[in-house]
């Protein structure tokens, strides 16, 4: 489901060609392309994009929160080709309870700890993780300070007992 | 009873194990904890090492000791406030990474970045490389056992830490670069200052590498330590000198020019040994380049403005706020509220010494970010640390991992 000025793009015509039900939805602003990806088909159309479209190398992860607004959370993937000089960012979006996706680790090695990175602090679970742990907060924190409804100042924590 | 012999390794093992029949040794695994608080690791990081005898059969970096919720903090603080939290990051590269945010906020704002400003943010941010390899080679030659070249590099970084002082009252949190062009005029004198510290340079750096080239206790210690194939580095996000030195010609600033990078003449250093060694030739041509690139600045700097046009995003000159309602109405609406962004989301990679550092910035079109998640460089090339570091000897780990040139504060932020 392409919108028409996006059809001339090699990238998103050729994963619209291989899986018309891959990209939900797409939109070219200030000359970024973002590519809304079905959240159970990310790893398949990573995998696509290394393997037939050139993309060697996963730039980031991250993630979005739109509280309080439903779908709550983006996963923005940043995928890029050095050979072709394309970059892509890739989006899945996911509800606010238990939200959970399948982990790109098993395409670019490199996505390993942004994606700990995003489940430490927007708390988003990436099935298949090779070592899901939390990465920049302490073991046993609660919460996950990146989300809307985390407090920036006033939180309480104790290093009493490490 | 005689004094056993322990020149040779077999009979130290006996004599430090004397419960062991002779012929039989039974070996174990150790595990050493590295850090957090370790003078090589230049910062806090914690590596877990698993050991077998002088081998490193496992290693796995615990960070997040120096975290401090920088992404958390710019949601809270204004547009504009938020340039001084990127000093912090990485506080050897701090006007790279203004550069690095300041740029996609521009892009959503869609504002015209004068020639003038365009060209002395290049100059700062080449003068900005120079100083971060020059940290980096007396650091990393001091790990190897090489000391003079450490007082050699800290002399030439005194001389541009003067000259940042110098455009912006502070030598390291400069805060110089904003949205919408430069936090103040240039002062009076700084081409002369320039000048002379980069006419000196080529020199100085023909002096580093007397020092080190045809050292052969340096030699030794870098050649054909700590190689990763280039795949391996692509897979694993790493970017910057390190890819250059495995035989990627890839450089943010040829293959997707900002800031009128695509007007200067400078080459990209590539080789293909992706040992420690290769990684020390590229960061010193990068020197020589960032050299040239600063030379071609200075000499063909244009004329005009050193801030966009932009009432509503940048603050107005002192005289005009005093004279002008309009302005002072503005300079206002700035300091008390900020100026609003228009709702949307960007990134721009660009090319911090330490590899590839993009902002994505998102904007719900309030006078505060939704989020700005920050690719710093550091944190991509510090997950490569594992693979240089298994398989490879503890002495050659500290090679490797001066090699990586990472900045702890901008890989937990």
């Amino acid at each position: 489901m392409l919108p028409e000025p996006m059809q001339s793009l090699p990238v998103p015509a050729a994963l619209e060609a291989w899986d018309p039900h891959a990209i939900l939805n797409a939109s070219l602003d200030l000359g970024e392309t973002l590519l809304w990806i079905s959240p159970g088909k990310i790893v398949s159309v990573c995998k696509e994009l290394r393997d037939n479209q050139g993309f060697e190398r996963i730039c980031g992860v991250s993630a979005i929160d739109r509280y309080p607004l439903e779908p709550r959370f983006e996963v923005v993937y940043f995928v890029h080709s050095v050979s072709r000089n394309i970059r892509l960012k890739l989006k899945v979006a996911l509800p606010g309870t238990a939200p959970a996706v399948e982990s790109v680790t098993c395409v670019w090695e490199g996505a390993n700890w942004y994606e700990r990175e995003a489940f430490d602090l927007f708390g988003i679970r990436f099935e298949g993780h090779p070592n899901l742990k939390r990465i920049m907060m302490p073991e046993g924190w609660e919460g996950h300070p990146l989300r809307r409804d985390f407090p920036t100042h006033g939180h309480k924590y104790s290093y009493q007992n490490e | 009873m005689s004094v056993p012999d322990i020149t040779t390794s077999a009979t130290l093992d006996q004599a430090l194990n004397p419960a062991q029949p002779d012929g039989e040794t039974t070996t174990r695994r150790m595990t050493l904890n590295m850090g957090p608080q370790h003078p090589s690791t230049h910062g806090v990081l914690r590596i877990l090492l698993e050991l077998d005898g002088e081998t490193i059969t496992k290693a796995e970096p615990d960070i997040g000791f120096l975290h401090t919720g920088i992404e958390k903090q710019a949601e809270a603080l204004n547009w504009q406030q938020v340039v001084t939290l990127t000093d912090r990051m990485d506080y050897l590269a701090n006007l790279s990474n203004n550069l690095a945010y300041a740029l996609p906020v521009e892009k959503l704002l869609q504002i015209e970045i004068p020639d003038k400003a365009q060209w002395l943010r290049v100059l700062l941010v080449e003068l900005t490389r120079i100083n971060s390899h020059l940290v980096w080679l007396g650091t990393h030659a001091l790990d190897l056992g090489a000391m003079t070249v450490f007082f050699y590099c800290f002399r030439e970084r005194e001389d541009i830490l003067r000259i940042f002082e110098m455009f912006s009252g502070q030598r390291l949190m400069t805060s110089y670069i904003r949205i919408g062009g430069l936090a103040l005029e240039p002062p009076r004198g700084w081409q002369q200052a320039v000048k002379k510290f980069n006419d000196a340079l080529p020199s100085r750096i023909d002096e580093y590498e007397e020092l080190l080239n045809l050292n052969p206790i340096f030699l030794r210690r870098v050649q054909g330590v700590g190689v990763l194939p280039l795949e391996k580095l692509l897979a694993l996000s790493v970017t910057g000198p390190l890819i250059r030195a495995a035989g990627l010609k890839w450089d943010v600033r040829k293959s997707e020019p900002y800031s009128s990078y695509e007007k200067f003449d400078f080459d990209i250093p590539v080789y293909t040994e992706s040992d420690v060694w290769a990684r020390y030739r590229v960061r010193m041509e990068e020197m020589r380049q960032s050299q040239r690139i600063v030379k071609q600045a200075l000499e063909g700097m244009p004329e005009g403005p050193w801030k966009a046009d932009a009432p509503k995003v940048v603050l107005p000159d002192r005289e005009k706020m005093k004279t002008q309602m309009e302005a002072l109405i503005y300079h206002f609406k700035i300091v008390t509220e900020g100026f609003r962004v228009p709702a949307g989301e960007a990134f721009v990679p660009t090319e911090s010494p330490r590899g590839e550092i993009g902002f994505f910035v998102v904007s719900d079109g309030t006078s505060k970010p939704l989020r700005v998640f920050m690719r710093t460089p550091s944190f991509g090339n510090l997950q490569a640390l594992p693979a240089l570091f298994e398989g490879n000897l503890v002495a050659n780990s500290i090679a490797a991992l001066g090699s990586l040139d990472f900045m702890l504060g901008d890989v937990d932020r």
